[in-house]
C-alpha cells in the first residue's frame, strides 16, 4: 500500500469521477446558484422567504423525527430479517423473494396502497368493521400520532427491503466457520451474533446507514399521499416549490438544506467508520 | 430446538405476511371493478374480479414503445454503472488513499439532492448536445443516480474477499485485470447483484428525471406514472400492478446470483 | 466455497455479462417513440398538461385523429409539474422539439415572452365569435395575442340528492346563500350520526384556493387582493371556519372531490367542473349540480381558462396555426364539451343531447353566470410565474386559521405582507373583481 495508493486508485475511480463532474457537478453549480442570485444580483432574500413559510419548520422537524424513528426501526427489522433467513427455514427462496418485493414497487404505487389501507374507507376500516369495532379516521389531521405512525409503517414496509439485501449480500461473504467455532466453544446464539457475525457484518451494516440515512432525507410520495401537506418534509416543499410554486430559487435554498444534512449524516458516519477497529477478515 | 424453529417459521410467516398483504391488495384492486372500489366496507377477496380497467390502461397510447425504451434504460443503466462503478468500488476497498472520503461524499452527495434540482440544467446540457429526448440522455442521469449504491455496496463486500487470494493469482500468472475477474468478482456477486437489482428498480421506477429529460419517447413510467396522480383510482391501481411485474421478474432472474455464496440455492 | 460452484457463478456471470452488454444495443437509436405518431418528423407535436386521466387523455387523441384533418398531431400529456420545465428548456436552449402548447391560462402566463404572437391566427377566426373577455386575458398583459382560447370551465358543487332531506326549509338549493349552506351542512351532519357530509379538494393537488380566491372571498368582500384584510374578509375567514367545522376533516387528502363523492365519503362537494362529473356519471338520477351560493357582496365565481399557443422557435409554426383553428372549430369544441366536459369558448352551440352529467353541469355553470348578482373572478392577470405563490398564500390563510386555529386578523395581516411583497415587486393593474387601480396591492 506504501507505494503511492493514490496514483494506483486514481485509474480506477477516474471514469466515476468524470461522469459525476459532468452530470452533477455541473448542473449542481448552475442549479445552486439559484438560491442566491436574484434579479439584482446576490440576495438573501430566497433563504429569507423559505424560512417565513409556514410549512418550513414544520417540515424540518418532521423530517428529523421521521428519520430518528424510522432508521433504527428498519436496521432493527432488517437484520431479524437476514437472522432468519440465516436459520434456514421452510420455503426460505419464497420468503426471501417475498421480502424483497417492496423494492420493485415505485413510490406512487406504494403511497396508494397504504392510502387504500389507511383512508377512512380502506381496508383497514373494513376490517375494524367487520369486526365490529367502529371504524377510525387514521390520517385525519387532528389526528398526528396515528398519521404519524401510518407514514412509519408504510416507510418501514417500501425501504426496509434495500436495507435487507445489502445485509443478506453481506453475509454471504461471512464463512461459516467461525460462527460454528464459536457454537463449539459454548457461545450462546447472541453472544455468537454480537460478537462474530456483527462485527463482519459492519463493512455493509455501515454502507447501508449511509444510503438509508441519505434515501430516508430524500424519500416524500409516501408520506405526501396519505397525508397531503398535513405532514410537509423537507424534499415534499422543495417539490411543492419547484412545480405548484414555480419558484426554482426557493426550491434551490430548499434543496440545499437537504443537501447539508445529508452532508453532515455522511460525514457523521465516514468519521465514526474512521474510528472503528479494522473490519475483521 | 424444535420450538425454536417452530418460532423462527412463525416469524417469516408474520412478515411475509407484513410484505405481502399490500402486494395482494394492489393486486386484488387493479383487478376488481371500478364500482366495487366504491363500497365499503371493502371486501379483501376476489367478489368483484374485472380486467376493464387493467386493459384500458394497457390500451393507451405509448405503453409498448414505453416498454421497449424502460428495459434499454434499465438494462444499459446497469451495465454502465457496474463497468463505471465496480473499479472504483475496488479502490476504495483496498488503496486508503487520499480524499478518499472526499470522494465517497461527493459520491453520495448526487443522492442527496432532489432530482428536480438537478434534471431542469441537464435537460438544457442535453437539448445543446442534440442528446435530449434519447434513451441515451435518461441512461446517463439514471447512471449517475445508481452509481453511489454501486460504488458504496461493491466497496463493502470487496472488503472481505481476502487479498491473497488475488496475489496468488497473480504469482501464477494472471494479470491483474484476470485477477479480478477471476477471483475477485466471483466472490463479490452477491454484492454486484444486489446493485443490479437496485439499479435496475431505480431506474425502473424513476419517473422526474426521466418526464424531464424526454418528450417523444418516454420511458414507461414516465409515460403513465406521471399521468396516473390523476385518474381513477381504479386505473391507478391497475398502472401501479402493471409496473410491478417487470421489475419482479427481473429480481427474480437475478436473485440467484445474490444467494450464490450459501453453496445450494434456496428454494 | 468449492471450486465448482465458483465454476457454475463464472458461467452464469458471463451469460448475465453478455445479456447487460447487448441492452445498449438493443436502444441504438436512442429510444422508440411513445407519442403516437411514430417518429413522423412533420407531425405537430401538442405538449399538454391537460386531459392527464388516462381516458379523457385517449378520448381527446381520438377526437384529434377524427377531427384535425391535413396534419396528424402527437398530443404529448406531460404532468403540470414538469410542464413549466420542459417548456422553458426547449425554448431558452433554442431546440425546441414541440409546435404547440395547449395549457390553462395561469400556466401560460410565466411564458409570454416565450410565446409567438398569434394575432394573425385570432383575425382569421372572426366567426368564431370568442368573448372579449377572453381574448383580453390572452394577451398575458401585453399589446399581442400570444394564447388562442381553447376551452373554459368553472367550479360548482355537486349535491348527492340523499343530502337533500336535510335541508332546512324555505332554502332553494339552486339559490343558496353561504349562510344557509352553513345551516344545511350542520343540520346534515347531525342528521348523519355526526358524519360530515361536506368537502372541498384540500389535497396537495387540489384548487381548493380557488374556492376562496374566485367564490367566497368575492362574495363577502366585493375583491380578491385589495379586500384581502378588510374586515369584511375577516367575517368571510370565519365563516369559513365555521364550515371547516362542519366539513370532512379527510377533505386535506382529497385532490378531488368526484372519488369521495363517488365512494360516498361525502355527500355534497365544491370543485372544477371537470373533477365532478365523474360522480354523477354512473347513475346521474341521484345526483344534482348547483351554482356557487352567494354572499353578502353577491355571486362571485371564477372562470377558468385554456389557451393553445406557439412556442419561440417552433419547428412547424404553419401546420400548428392550423392545428389550433381546426381545434377551435365548432366540431372539436363540442366533442370536447361532451366527452371531457370542458366548455365551448366559442359561440358553438350547445346541442340538447349532452350526456346527463355534462348536461347538469353545463345548466349550473350557465346558472351561475346568468345569476343577477354575478361577480365575475378571472384567474390571476400578469403574475407570470407568481401565480402559484400568490395562491399559496390563500392556502396558507386556510392552513393556519381553519386547521391551526391562528386568530384571523393576525394571520390575514402576515399574508397580505408576504402578497404586497410580491404585488410590489410586479406593479401590475388589478383584475376582475378589483377595481383596475394603477398598482395592485392589499390595502
Amino acid at each position: 500500500m506504501a507505494a503511492g495508493p493514490a496514483r494506483r486508485a486514481l485509474p480506477l475511480i477516474l471514469p466515476s469521477l468524470l461522469f459525476m463532474t459532468a452530470l452533477f457537478l455541473l448542473p449542481l453549480i448552475t442549479g445552486v446558484a439559484q438560491a442566491f442570485r436574484g434579479p439584482d444580483g446576490l440576495t438573501t432574500g430566497y433563504l429569507r422567504r423559505m424560512v417565513d413559510d409556514p410549512y418550513f419548520w414544520q417540515a424540518a422537524r418532521n423530517t428529523a423525527l421521521l428519520i430518528v424513528v424510522l432508521i433504527p426501526l428498519q436496521f432493527a427489522l432488517a437484520l431479524a430479517m437476514a437472522l432468519l433467513l440465516r436459520e434456514r427455514p421452510r420455503l426460505a427462496g419464497l420468503h426471501f423473494y417475498i421480502w424483497v418485493i417492496p423494492l420493485a414497487i415505485s413510490d406512487l404505487a406504494a403511497g396508494l396502497v397504504w392510502l387504500s389501507i389507511f383512508t377512512d374507507r380502506g381496508y383497514l376500516n373494513s376490517v375494524l368493521d367487520a369486526a365490529g369495532i367502529s371504524p377510525y379516521a387514521w390520517l385525519s389531521f387532528q389526528h398526528p400520532a396515528t398519521m404519524f405512525l401510518a407514514v412509519v409503517i408504510a416507510e418501514l414496509w417500501r425501504a426496509t427491503s434495500l436495507v435487507f439485501v445489502i445485509v443478506v449480500a453481506g453475509m454471504q461473504g461471512v464463512p461459516r466457520d467461525y460462527d460454528e467455532a464459536a457454537a463449539v466453544f459454548g457461545a450462546s446464539y447472541w453472544q455468537r451474533v454480537r460478537h462474530v457475525l456483527l462485527p463482519q457484518l459492519r463493512p455493509s451494516l455501515q454502507v447501508a446507514l449511509i444510503l438509508r440515512t441519505i434515501l430516508a432525507l430524500e424519500a416524500f410520495a409516501v408520506a405526501q399521499a396519505l397525508t397531503g401537506r398535513n405532514f410537509p418534509l423537507l424534499v415534499g416543499e422543495t417539490y411543492q416549490w419547484y412545480t405548484a410554486l414555480q419558484n426554482p430559487n426557493v426550491a434551490t435554498a430548499v434543496a440545499l438544506v437537504v443537501l447539508l444534512l445529508s452532508v453532515v449524516a455522511a460525514v457523521g458516519y465516514l468519521r465514526l467508520m474512521r474510528h472503528g477497529p479494522e473490519p475483521g477478515r | 430446538m424444535r420450538a425454536q424453529r417452530l418460532w423462527v417459521q412463525a416469524a417469516c410467516v408474520a412478515i411475509s405476511l407484513f410484505m405481502g398483504v399490500p402486494i395482494y391488495l394492489i393486486t386484488l384492486a387493479a383487478l376488481s371493478s371500478r364500482e366495487s372500489l366504491n363500497d365499503f366496507p371493502l371486501s379483501l377477496l376476489p367478489t368483484h374480479p374485472s380486467g376493464e380497467t387493467m386493459s384500458t390502461f394497457l390500451r393507451s397510447t405509448g405503453i409498448l414503445g414505453g416498454l421497449v425504451n424502460s428495459l434499454t434504460v434499465g438494462l444499459s443503466t446497469v451495465a454502465l454503472s457496474l463497468a463505471v462503478g465496480l473499479p472504483a468500488g475496488y479502490a476504495l476497498a483496498r488503496y486508503a488513499f487520499r480524499g478518499r472520503d472526499a470522494y465517497q461524499l461527493s459520491l453520495l452527495l448526487t443522492r442527496a439532492l432532489p432530482i428536480v434540482v438537478l434534471s431542469v440544467p441537464l435537460a438544457k446540457v442535453f437539448l445543446t448536445t442534440g442528446l435530449y429526448d434519447t434513451a441515451y440522455a435518461v441512461t446517463l442521469l439514471h447512471t449517475a443516480l445508481a452509481l453511489p449504491t454501486t460504488v458504496l455496496i461493491s466497496a463493502a463486500i470487496f472488503v472481505g474477499v481476502p487479498r491473497e487470494q488475488e496475489e496468488a493469482a497473480m504469482i501464477f500468472g494472471a494479470s491483474p485485470m484476470a485477477a479480478f475477474g477471476r477471483v475477485v468478482v466471483p466472490q463479490a456477486l452477491p454484492g454486484i447483484a444486489a446493485s443490479a437489482i437496485f439499479t435496475f428498480v431505480l431506474s425502473w421506477n424513476e419517473v422526474l428525471g426521466a418526464s424531464i429529460l424526454t418528450l417523444n419517447r418516454r420511458t414507461l413510467p414516465a409515460q403513465v406514472l406521471a399521468t396516473l396522480g390523476e385518474s381513477p383510482l381504479a386505473f391507478r391501481f391497475a398502472g401501479g400492478l402493471a409496473l410491478v411485474l417487470p421489475a419482479l421478474v427481473f429480481i427474480a432472474v437475478v436473485r440467484r446470483y445474490l444467494l450464490n455464496m450459501w453453496g445450494t440455492p434456496l428454494r | 466455497m468449492t471450486p465448482g460452484s465458483a465454476r457454475i457463478s463464472r458461467r452464469a456471470l458471463l451469460a448475465a455479462g453478455v445479456g447487460t452488454a447487448a441492452a445498449p444495443l438493443l436502444g441504438a437509436c436512442g429510444g422508440v417513440s411513445t407519442n403516437g405518431a411514430g417518429d413522423d418528423e412533420n407531425a405537430v407535436v401538442l405538449m399538454s398538461n391537460q386531459f392527464s386521466p388516462v381516458e379523457e387523455k385517449q378520448r381527446f387523441e381520438k377526437i384529434l385523429s377524427d377531427r384535425v384533418t391535413g396534419e396528424r398531431v402527437a398530443f404529448n400529456q406531460i404532468d403540470p409539474g414538469v410542464f413549466s420545465s420542459t417548456f422553458q428548456a426547449q425554448v431558452d436552449s433554442g431546440n425546441v422539439r414541440i409546435s404547440a402548447v395547449g395549457a390553462l391560462h395561469g400556466d401560460l402566463a410565466p411564458h409570454a415572452s416565450r410565446l409567438i404572437d398569434l394575432d394573425d391566427v385570432l383575425a382569421a377566426l372572426g366567426d368564431r365569435g370568442f368573448d372579449a373577455d377572453l381574448t383580453d386575458l390572452a394577451k398575458l398583459g401585453g399589446d399581442a395575442t400570444k394564447y388562442i382560447p381553447w376551452m373554459q370551465a368553472s367550479y360548482v358543487l355537486a349535491v348527492h340528492k340523499k343530502a337533500l332531506q336535510w335541508l332546512p326549509s324555505g332554502t332553494d338549493v339552486q339559490q343558496m346563500t353561504y349562510d344557509q349552506l352553513l345551516s344545511w351542512m350542520t343540520a346534515a351532519r347531525a342528521g348523519n350520526g355526526g358524519t360530515p357530509v361536506f368537502g372541498i379538494p384540500a389535497g396537495v393537488k387540489g384548487l381548493y384556493h380557488r374556492f376562496f380566491q374566485g367564490f367566497l372571498l368575492p362574495s363577502f368582500t366585493g375583491g380578491q387582493i385589495t379586500t384581502f384584510r378588510s374586515p369584511e374578509a375577516v367575517t368571510a375567514w370565519q365563516y369559513m371556519k365555521e364550515l371547516w367545522a362542519q366539513s370532512a376533516p379527510a377533505s386535506t387528502t382529497y385532490d378531488n372531490m368526484q372519488e369521495p363523492l363517488q365512494r360516498g365519503e361525502v355527500l355534497v362537494g365544491f370543485d372544477h367542473v371537470a373533477r365532478l362529473v365523474a360522480a354523477p356519471r354512473d347513475n346521474p338520477g341521484d345526483w344534482m349540480m348547483v351554482p356557487a351560493p352567494s354572499g353578502p357582496k353577491g355571486l362571485g365565481y371564477m372562470l377558468v381558462l385554456a389557451g393553445l399557443g406557439i412556442p419561440r422557435g417552433a419547428p412547424q409554426q404553419a401546420p400548428a396555426k392550423d392545428v389550433i383553428k381546426q381545434l377551435t372549430g365548432p366540431q372539436v369544441q363540442l366533442d370536447v364539451l361532451r366527452q371531457n366536459a370542458f366548455f365551448p369558448v366559442t359561440n358553438a352551440k350547445i346541442p340538447a343531447d349532452l350526456p346527463a352529467e355534462v348536461a347538469m353541469a353545463e345548466a349550473a355553470v350557465r346558472q351561475q353566470r346568468q345569476a343577477p348578482n354575478a361577480i365575475l373572478s378571472l384567474p390571476p392577470v400578469g403574475l407570470g410565474a407568481r401565480d402559484g405563490e400568490v395562491a399559496q398564500l390563500f392556502k396558507n390563510c386556510f392552513k393556519e386559521i381553519c386547521l391551526d386555529g391562528k386568530p384571523i386578523p393576525q394571520v390575514l395581516d402576515a399574508q397580505a405582507g408576504q402578497l404586497n411583497r410580491i404585488m410590489d415587486e410586479l406593479k401590475v393593474p388589478c383584475w376582475q373583481p378589483d377595481p383596475a387601480a394603477a398598482a395592485c396591492r392589499a390595502a
